[in-house]
């Protein structure tokens, strides 16, 4: 393993850990926004349970960070500014127009594409992380992989009954299909320390992610006669360099509200 | 390996005693020992620390089992001071369930994890009322991160079986 005591390395996995703590944290956030509005009732168990392993998922990337003293992880997930979060920007949007309490215009194949996109994506993050050369990171990985095993499942059963559905489910699907994308390479992209990332075995580069990304997916776009274009732009921001839209700001300060009463509280 | 291994017979069972009245919060049958939580228990000069780990990563009941197992421990000949410490390897997996652990499950009415029948590819679980296994699978998340939710085409009862976990997912 190489030594933590280089600062490049040290530099390396606090920049990766801080984008797969954020990205999980704000998305299990926004799927927990969807609790009691989900589609039917063992959809709100279910998206509940998926919610929960991911913030469990988030707070074990924080508590990697903690170790390596930056700082504890309350204060990481709650306190950080919005130009220092670090996930992707799509992860970050709202599930649709409206407020979660109030007249929640949610837009449900969006939530699903965007899980499934962002599950597939993960799992080639965590297949990759799993012989990392930071070894607490390749054990986080074998952990949550066992746990995203069933949100992919998941997801995968949602996606492909909504596209099979077809008339109004299916042509929500395909305009929900070239959002994501719109913004998916933001989601794949490894930021400004890619390159020192992938050189210090810490993880794949973006290239070879990226392609095992789309290998991924081919077949699934295959199965449903669709073609699969697989061209991904970041239209709203680039979130791994700490460039976010107000809705995080919205989301930061809805979510941080309890947290801030009393920072130093035990929950 | 063992949890024990590196403690003499003596502390092996005054610290099982202790580990076996530490029971799953949310699973009152059965104990953290039983789920295979438990690792490695290290023993020196009187401090005593327990590796355990966590079953699912958001499990919400870590915090009030490392408070359990303290108060569990304050007063065990031997042991001067108790850390709890949670770890990620080796992971856990529905496996590690001792058998017993199993049968207290099921008196809970939880079946244990399911298995995967190797021919259909299927899984299976047996219902923990009347052990048919005609059942269905009726939503993989159930009430709790290490729960999913059946039911008994035999006996027509709702049940919850244990989620199967292994590292090869």
């Amino acid at each position: 393993m190489t030594e933590l005591t280089e600062p490049l390395f040290k530099k390396a996995v606090v920049e990766l850990l801080y984008q797969l703590a954020d990205d999980d944290f704000i998305l299990a956030y926004r799927g927990s926004e969807w609790l009691g509005l989900a589609p039917h009732i063992e959809e709100d168990v279910a998206f509940s349970s998926i919610n929960q392993d991911t913030m469990g998922h988030a707070a074990m990337y924080y508590g990697l960070l903690e170790q390596l003293g930056e700082g504890d992880m309350d204060t990481l997930s709650h306190a950080r500014g919005i130009s220092e979060r670090k996930n992707a920007v799509l992860l970050e949007l709202p599930n649709g127009s409206g407020h979660y309490l109030k007249e929640p215009r949610y837009d449900w194949a969006f939530t699903v594409v965007r899980h499934f996109y962002y599950s597939h994506a993960k799992k080639v993050k965590l297949e990759s992380l799993k012989h990392s050369s930071y070894e607490p990171l390749a054990h986080a990985a074998v952990k949550i992989s066992m746990e995203l095993y069933y949100h992919l499942m998941h997801w995968t059963v949602w996606f492909n009954q909504l596209m099979n559905a077809g008339g109004e489910a299916k042509r929500k699907m395909l305009e929900a299909i070239s959002r994501v994308e719109q913004d998916f390479l933001d989601v794949c992209s490894l930021g400004p320390l890619s390159a020192e990332m992938a050189s210090l075995k810490l993880i794949d580069g973006d290239d070879a992610l990226m392609q095992a990304f789309h290998e991924n997916m081919k077949p699934v776009f295959d199965a449903l006669f669709i073609p699969y274009k697989g061209e991904f732009q970041q239209h709203s921001g680039k979130g791994r360099y700490g460039e976010h839209t107000q809705e995080l700001h919205q989301a930061l300060a809805t979510l941080t509200e309890v947290y801030r009463t009393d920072p130093a509280a035990a929950w | 390996m063992t949890w024990y291994a590196g403690l003499s017979f003596e502390e092996k069972e005054r610290i099982e005693k202790a580990l076996q009245s530490v029971k799953d919060p949310e699973i009152d049958s059965i104990s953290v020992l039983e789920l295979g939580m438990v690792e490695r228990a290290e023993l020196c000069n009187g401090n005593l620390t327990l590796f355990l780990l966590p079953t699912f990563m958001g499990c919400p009941a870590l915090d009030i089992i490392k408070s359990t197992i303290l108060k569990a421990f304050t007063n065990i000949e031997g042991v001067k001071e108790t850390n709890v410490l949670f770890i990620h390897h080796p992971p856990w997996t529905s496996d590690r369930i001792s058998e017993k652990g199993k049968g207290k499950l099921k008196e809970f009415g939880i079946a244990p994890p399911m298995q995967k029948n190797d021919q259909t590819g299927e899984w299976q679980a047996a219902c923990p009322y009347c052990d048919s296994f005609y059942t269905t699978l009726d939503n993989l998340f159930g009430p709790t991160a290490c729960r999913s939710i059946l039911y008994c085409k035999s006996c027509k009862n709702p049940f919850e079986a244990m989620k199967p976990v292994s590292t090869w997912m």
